[in-house]
């Protein structure tokens, strides 16, 4: 059985240690944070001058000033602070951030992203902070499915869309498995979701997996 | 007596130009001085170059004034937010110019700009389509990528408090754009949900030095924002 989409998230988030600063990309990697126990203390960033992040908001108690990057009503953890954006990208560029975790259209085997555009002529993509945190991060996690809709494979030689940041995605969560990008090897499968073999997931890649060593 | 606390929308908006480059502060609907907005739409500036980090969302704000073809050119990170039709449909007709810039260049450059530094480099960016005809530069074995600053002719940002000699004081994520957006203009105007008398601002929570602000409207949005 491959991992579902919360079983991803919960894996992602069980690798991440306390005391780590970490960024969640808009959308799947956002779920992360609800698999982080509060006693384990993480703390979670968001773009937009938030530091600390806490659970969402009881319905009834939102408060309209504090939203994270993904626009959603969140809270502040106790020990939590607020800057303004250039500070908060400062956090992001200066590399002061342990982990960011974004989604992906493809990861090539040299650590590449693609997640921003889909083509050279894209009407108008959307780069947000993608760029900044590809570059900036300590450690560049990324969680996407293994393979499109319709069943191309994500992990890549080289990637087809245009790139986002360079050589510098660290680990994979997919619904097959977790994988390490090794500079100089390549993927690295280092878990598979239960059920699912090596043969499975290299037929799902395009390009080389390689067993740990 | 200096007093940067202006009375009417007219006065707030008065003098600003066709073809200014005006900064919008806000991330979302936060921090997003919408009353300035309604003001601009108001004044009739035309020729627009529009600094914000979304393109506009629904029928109003920015989206209006775009609509209303005042914007030449929108410079920002996120178009293509939930909502962005007004935008998607100008571009899509080549009616509006479009300068994509990663979040955190753009509050860079307008932090630059602030500051006096005419130029920067950074990771960001480096090797994408986002870096295409822009200087690059090896440092320490690293790329880097040469950015400018970005000025602005007019600053619109919002904050929860203010007082006559502009200091202002921003409320949890609201202060997100607004400061450098604030440093970055040569007109800065600010929308306060609170007018303070002067020293009534704790001097350790000013987030905004006056000295980057020059005209200050109370505007309070009521509930659920006040």
């Amino acid at each position: 059985m491959p991992f579902s989409r919360d079983q991803m998230a919960a894996r992602a988030a069980n690798d991440i240690p306390e005391g780590w600063v970490v960024n969640l990309g808009v959308g799947m990697p956002t779920n992360i944070a609800n698999k982080v126990p509060l006693e384990r203390e993480v703390i979670f960033q968001s773009e937009n001058g938030v530091l600390g992040i806490g659970p969402a908001p009881e319905p009834g108690q939102e408060n309209h000033w504090l939203i994270n990057a993904g626009k959603q009503f969140v809270t502040l953890r106790p020990g939590g602070s607020y800057c303004h954006h250039a500070d908060s990208f400062a956090m992001i560029r200066g590399g002061h951030i342990d982990l960011c975790v974004l989604g992906g259209f493809e990861v090539a085997e040299n650590g590449d992203l693609a997640n921003w555009a889909t083509s050279e002529n894209d009407t108008a993509p959307a780069v947000g902070g993608a760029m900044d945190l590809g570059a900036g991060a300590k450690r560049l996690w990324v969680v996407m499915d293994h393979t499109t809709k319709d069943g191309r494979p994500k992990l890549v030689e080289a990637c087809g869309y245009p790139l986002t940041s360079l050589g510098t995605v660290n680990r994979i969560y997919t619904n097959l498995g977790v994988f390490d990008v090794e500079r100089g090897l390549g993927f690295v499968v280092r878990d598979l979701a239960p059920g699912v073999s090596f043969e499975e997931a290299q037929a799902n890649s395009a390009a080389k997996l390689h067993r740990p060593s | 007596m200096i007093n940067k606390i202006v009375q009417s929308m007219a006065e707030a908006m008065a003098g600003v130009k066709d073809g200014s480059t005006v900064l919008i502060g806000g991330f979302g609907k936060v921090g997003q001085p919408d009353a300035l907005i309604e003001a601009l739409i108001e004044q009739g500036a035309t020729d627009l170059t529009c600094v914000c980090n979304n393109a506009g969302t629904g029928r109003e704000g920015l989206a209006r004034l775009m609509e209303l073809r005042r914007v030449r050119k929108i410079i920002c990170s996120f178009p293509r937010s939930n909502g962005s039709v007004v935008f998607e449909e100008l571009y899509k007709e080549g009616k509006i110019e479009l300068e994509i810039v990663p979040q955190g260049t753009m509050a860079e450059r307008m932090r630059a700009a602030g500051a006096g530094v005419p130029a920067f480099y950074t990771a960001t960016s480096h090797g994408t389509l986002l870096a295409r005809g822009k200087e690059e530069r090896e440092f320490e074995g690293k790329m880097y990528v040469m950015e400018r600053a970005l000025h602005g002719d007019v600053a619109l940002v919002e904050a929860w408090e203010g007082d006559r000699w502009g200091n202002l004081a921003y409320k949890d994520s609201g202060r997100n754009f607004n400061p450098v957006m604030a440093m970055a203009a040569t007109l800065t105007i600010a929308q306060v949900a609170f007018v303070r008398e002067l020293g009534d601002i704790d001097p350790e929570k000013v987030h905004t030095p006056g000295l980057f602000v020059q005209r200050v409207i109370e505007f309070n949005r009521g509930a659920p924002w006040t």
